[in-house]
């Protein structure tokens, strides 16, 4: 009698915890601060710098819903979140939402009950070779060591693709990127895999970059994106929309030097919608009508985002391949604003 | 009749053969001494020598200035030791330093860690050295010395200089004249350090200090004339109308149950503030305790003084694992020796609690413990609950470190001779005068060795907390320095330097505990 009171008010805790979630918009702004689940260390993409401001491209899009949100791009925390405690500190409520370039994959998005609502950044698992080699196809590796970090899924990607090619490697398996990285330089292995973006960021750092390459294969889809928990539509919406405001402002043009004198100037009534001079797009989600000014205002639209922290002109010189506009041959698109 | 034969003057004393003095004899007896020592011996040179001449060139061409990237630095090997030489990037250190000490603790408030690691010195002396005046004013001088060489690099000449001379100075002379004194600063360090590292007001640690003399207070007056069961109880109830919130927890359990059982019915919510309002007059019974916050804020309003605030988040690097060993240290050596008596006592349940909580935490890893503290309590406390991170990690350490601490206590007592209990019994002591005159003195000189290593191994699992997202000088920070593309690559630099210091630290930690035990040695084996 006693345990089913006891998990009767479990349970009646639970069903009211679920509940507490349901308004993160309203948590967001009677905090005054967006919590935004970042990496403890990623180049480019998420980490501390020296004076311990977070930077990167995963990071500006936290600013961005901030702006969008709570009308400031500093309003932000970042909590910190490892590979391991990312899902939880997100299922938990410990942040609001988690831009640390996690993988959308189908048992995440339904059995763990998040909603990825996004995918800000297509990557892909490639290799790197170096050039004295001589090899210029993934397929031409057989017999390789291949450096491969454990317990990730690019261990499994690994295997699958060179079993499907019928070659045969020999793993040599690595603790974490910079183990991997040192083992690559002292010859330790062939080729090194993971994610085409780390692999770039890599071999930048290299004391020769030339003299590695990267090769074309990539074996794997590894869309990357913001993820939110499932219930909290509304707040889903609004994670997503600002996103795409970012993707929109980028194909339309509007940067951050020309968010002030765009709206004048453009006759296009998309951009005046975008930019709350016309129609009230923002109070559909609980917000006001400049929320996505704001948003672009906050480190740019998409394409100055991606330049400024990962693009051609940084040392990890990543090129936009699949995550140009769909108007330049690649994946990102943005829905209609109307 | 004379005896010619004997010798009448002593021969002048010679020195001995040169094979049994001096260096080659020290060479012989401790290197070449037998076939197997000699082979062992060229085994060792060998390794040593290929050891040094791997890693000289490395450390010998180390770039120590002047470089702001792996870039640069290898440039400058190149410069240096031609294309090909490797070279150690000390530069990043230069760069990077203060995150691996600080964190992310904002530069303008170094000070008050810096004072803080002082003063926890003079916290510690009383303790360290006892009655030593010597001892302890020469610590207190050292110290205060140092505090200021670090105050003046981190922040120059400033008011906190000035102030931080005085006090040390103070200290000093208090610790040469009557060492006494420096227990009040031992038993204020705890809530002083609690202020001086995060800030806010200066009300909150002081009214958790009232807190805790009003709970002593209460056992003190109430156990001669109440007896120790009711001075027990008393203390507890004191304790949590002043700490602890049970109104509000037993409002929002029954809430809980009762929406659960008319949720079957209805669509009504009994929301627990109208339970706990006193029949509609406007008065909640959910403001009423704990006293504590109350209290603070009371003073806050009349006298208002404040630290600037700084969030968890911002701490890093060493001071981390500082504010986490030095606090898990702290607390779990007394927890240590109460599970420790616990274990041993006549009393069914206290042996068998004390029993199950030793061994089950034992039996559990220590990341098992943090991912615990990061993941699990985040499902059970009530969503929203600001519960700080590094609370909960230091909890669940010090958990962790008391549980071997206690084994490590109770081999101490086991290792008493049944006469010194019996000696006691027969002096007509109580058990707690009986543990705190006769038995814990003798058991803790015994356990010092694996009280010091608990502590050790307790401070290098520091760098675990890397795993909760926490940034760990060791993993943590490196990750974050290597994060940035300038210093991607970097490999041992970050390891030796941090691994230089916990050896500093731990070292320190093992030579006291050498100290003590010379000290402490009154047998004459």
């Amino acid at each position: 009698m006693k345990k089913s009171v006891f998990f009767g008010a479990l349970a009646a805790t639970t069903v009211l915890a679920g509940s507490a979630f349901a308004g993160t918009l309203d948590d967001v702004k009677a905090r005054g601060e967006l919590i935004c689940g970042a990496n403890v260390g990623l180049t480019g993409f998420g980490a501390p710098d020296a004076t311990g401001a977070y930077k990167g491209f995963d990071v500006d899009l936290c600013k961005a819903i901030a702006a969008a949100v709570l009308g400031d791009a500093a309003k932000v925390k970042y909590v910190p979140t490892t590979g391991e405690t990312r899902f939880t500190a997100l299922a938990s409520g410990e942040v609001d939402v988690l831009i640390r370039n996690s993988t959308w994959t189908y048992s995440r998005d339904t059995d763990l009950k998040f909603d990825f609502v996004a995918v800000n950044y297509y990557d892909g698992q490639g290799f790197m070779v170096k050039k004295e080699l001589g090899v210029s196809s993934a397929k031409e590796l057989d017999g390789a060591t291949v450096c491969i970090q454990t317990g990730t899924t690019t261990e499994l990607n690994l295997a699958d693709f060179f079993k499907s090619n019928n070659i045969s490697y020999t793993p040599v398996t690595v603790g974490d990127d910079s183990e991997a990285l040192r083992q690559y330089d002292a010859g330790a292995c062939d080729a090194y895999t993971t994610d085409a973006s780390g692999l770039a960021a890599s071999r930048a750092s290299l004391a020769n970059p030339a003299d590695h390459i990267i090769l074309p294969e990539i074996i794997s889809k590894e869309p990357l994106g913001p993820v939110v928990r499932h219930g909290d539509n509304n707040w889903g919406d609004i994670v997503r929309w600002t996103y795409y405001a970012l993707l929109e402002a980028e194909e339309k043009g509007i940067t951050k030097a020309n968010i002030d004198t765009v709206g004048t100037s453009t006759t296009d009534p998309e951009v005046k919608r975008l930019l709350g001079l016309e129609g009230d797009l923002g109070a559909m989600m609980g917000l006001d009508k400049e929320w996505a000014k704001r948003a672009i205002a906050a480190s740019g639209n998409y394409g100055e985002i991606f330049e400024a922290n990962i693009g051609t002109s940084t040392p990890i010189g990543l090129a936009r391949g699949l995550n140009a506009l769909w108007t330049q041959g690649g994946l990102q698109y943005a829905p209609p604003f109307r | 009749m004379a005896l010619l034969y004997v010798r009448r003057d002593m021969l002048a004393p010679q020195a001995p053969p040169a094979s049994q003095s001096g260096a080659i004899h020290w060479v012989r007896d401790n290197l070449f001494k037998g076939p197997f020592n000699t082979i062992l011996t060229l085994l060792a040179a060998w390794v040593l020598f290929e050891l040094v001449s791997l890693s000289w060139p490395w450390l010998a061409n180390g770039v120590w200035s002047g470089a702001s990237s792996m870039a640069d630095c290898r440039a400058a090997v190149a410069a240096k030791a031609g294309p090909d030489a490797s070279g150690a990037c000390w530069a990043m250190i230069r760069e990077r330093w203060p995150q691996f000490i600080f964190g992310f603790y904002p530069p303008e408030l170094w000070w008050r860690p810096i004072l803080t690691f002082g003063l926890l010195f003079v916290a510690l002396a009383p303790v360290l050295y006892a009655d030593n005046k010597s001892a302890m004013s020469k610590l207190c001088g050292v110290v205060g010395v140092l505090t200021v060489i670090c105050l003046i690099g981190a922040d120059g000449f400033s008011f906190h200089t000035v102030l931080t001379i005085a006090l040390f100075a103070a200290l000093t002379a208090a610790a040469a004249i009557k060492p006494r004194l420096l227990l009040i600063v031992t038993l204020i360090f705890p809530f002083l350090a609690l202020w001086m590292m995060w800030g806010g007001s200066i009300w909150g640690p002081i009214s958790v200090m009232v807190g805790f003399a009003l709970v002593v207070w209460v056992v003190i007056t109430a156990q001669p004339k109440l007896g120790t069961i009711a001075a027990t109880i008393l203390a507890v109830l004191a304790f949590t109308a002043f700490f602890l919130d049970p109104i509000s927890s037993v409002l929002d359990l029954a809430a809980g149950v009762v929406n659960f059982v008319a949720s079957w019915f209805t669509s009504t919510n009994w929301h627990p503030t109208l339970a706990g309002s006193v029949f509609g007059l406007g008065f909640d019974l959910r403001n009423l305790l704990p006293l504590q916050p109350q209290v603070s804020e009371a003073w806050q309003a009349m006298l208002p003084y404040d630290l600037t605030y700084v969030a968890s988040d911002k701490f890093g690097g060493f001071l981390l694992a500082f504010v986490i060993g030095v606090s898990s240290i702290s607390i779990s050596l007394p927890l240590g020796i109460l599970l420790a008596l616990g274990r041993r006592s006549d009393m069914f349940l206290v042996k068998t609690l004390s029993v199950g909580f030793i061994e089950f935490v034992r039996g559990v890893p220590l990341i098992t413990m943090l991912f615990t503290a990061s993941l699990l309590l985040q499902y059970f406390l009530p969503p929203q609950t600001k519960f700080d991170l590094i609370l909960r990690v230091v909890i669940l350490v010090t958990i962790f470190s008391a549980a071997y601490n206690a084994e490590v206590v109770r081999g101490g007592l086991a290792a008493l001779p049944r006469g010194q209990y019996e000696a006691a019994d027969a002096l007509g002591l109580d058990y707690w005068q009986a543990q705190r005159l006769i038995i814990m003195p003798q058991a803790l000189k015994i356990s010092i060795p694996g009280i010091v290593s608990t502590f050790i191994g307790l401070f290098k699992d520091t760098t675990l907390v890397s795993f909760v997202g926490l940034a760990d000088p060791l993993r943590g920070i490196t990750t974050i320095v290597r994060a940035d593309i300038a210093w991607k690559g970097i490999y041992w630099e970050p390891y030796i330097f941090v691994g230089a210091i916990f050896f500093l630290v731990c070292f320190g930690m093992s030579r006291y505990s050498m100290y003590l035990e010379n000290k402490l040695k009154t047998d004459h084996r």
